[in-house]
């Protein structure tokens, strides 16, 4: 009993311990000129789609929620942001040429018709971000015409 | 006396905490280290199969490209062939090594000789094929399948400009993603995109000479 009672308060120090850890927080207030949204003329609803499903992790401002503050789901997630603006970044989308605007383009339209992003676990919170059928067809056709005007 | 216990307990697990959460950072950079490590493996393997190519030219014909095998399209276009071979032959590690091995003579291609359009499209095509490359030594089959068809259009964009010494193929397969083309120095159809699944489906487009 009185090791349960140690181990419970070993593990609670340790979490108020690891939030005191600094992170790197993906946020910015100013959008730049090259963002995707400004360069191109994208219908509201696929804009909102985009914000929700994808900027987070592929812009240079990430929408946390509190648990997202919240260590250890912070270092995880910063990881992945990382990954994911280095990827791709929509806030710097104008800043390629066309050639690799269209590499960037069929990825887009293959890891949404795969359903492999947004990733598992990020939906796993983010119900909103999930692609429904709808909405994939809608998002994929508007990338296929943007990567056909290029 | 038990209380004592708890706070040295306490201030251990602490303790130990913060030290996994540096050697998370320390894991990170090692990992860094790790990458550059076998890039530069890779790097040297490749000067290694380079010597050889330009062995060959030697034996050939003497053109001054031959001087170092580094920094010459046929560099490129060697590893571009060595990774389609083992598309070819289903083999996911290889192409793995490959991409690697394509990505590291794709930036070192040496585009000074050529006029400044020419150098800013050749820039352009080495960034996005370094791109697809690196993709390809980190991914499945299938992905370094889709990675190759791009690829392979951002070769053949070099090759309008670099020219190359040696007659090539563009080959093109019908059923690959809506049709899809790569390059080859032999006019046989073996097919990079499926493999043993269906070798010989595809047909020579065009001789680039």
């Amino acid at each position: 009993m009185k090791a349960v009672k140690i181990i419970a308060i070993v593990l609670l120090v340790a979490f108020v311990v690891i939030q005191f850890i600094p992170v790197d927080r993906n946020q910015s207030d100013s959008v730049p000129k090259t963002d995707f949204m400004l360069v191109n003329d994208v219908p509201s609803d696929i804009k909102d789609k985009l914000r929700v499903s994808c900027y987070d992790c592929h812009s240079n401002n990430t929408q946390y929620p509190w648990y997202n503050k919240v260590q250890p789901v912070a270092w995880f997630l910063e990881g992945h942001i990382k990954e994911g603006k280095s990827e791709l970044n929509f806030n710097e989308w104008d800043a390629l040429s066309n050639r690799r605007k269209a590499s960037k383009l069929r990825s887009i339209i293959k890891q949404i018709e795969s359903g492999e992003m947004p990733l598992a676990s990020y939906t796993l919170i983010h119900k909103d971000a999930i692609f429904s059928e709808e909405e994939t067809k809608q998002v994929v056709k508007y990338m296929e015409n943007l990567k056909d005007s290029l | 006396m038990s209380k004592l216990k708890l706070v040295i307990g306490v201030v251990a697990i602490a303790f130990v905490t913060l030290t996994a959460a540096s050697c998370k950072d320390a894991k990170t950079e090692k990992n860094n280290s790790t990458d550059h490590h076998s890039e530069m493996n890779a790097n040297g393997d490749h000067s290694k199969m380079n010597h050889d190519n330009s062995d060959g030219h030697h034996d050939g014909e003497k053109k001054e490209m031959a001087m170092s095998g580094d920094g010459n399209p046929q560099a490129v276009l060697n590893d571009y062939f060595n990774l389609k071979d083992a598309l070819v032959g289903d083999d996911n590690a290889k192409a793995k090594e490959l991409g690697a091995i394509l990505a590291t003579s794709l930036g070192k291609l040496d585009i000074s000789k050529y006029t400044g359009a020419q150098q800013s499209d050749l820039r352009d095509i080495v960034e996005d094929a370094v791109e697809h490359a690196e993709h390809i030594s980190e991914s499945d089959i299938a992905h370094q399948r889709e990675h190759f068809k791009i690829l392979s259009k951002d070769m053949t964009d070099m090759v309008a400009i670099t020219g190359t010494e040696n007659t090539l193929y563009q080959q093109f397969c019908p059923m690959y993603d809506g049709g899809s083309a790569w390059l080859s120095m032999s006019e046989d159809i073996k097919n990079p995109y499926y493999g043993s699944k269906m070798l010989t489906c595809g047909k020579v487009q065009k001789e680039i000479n």
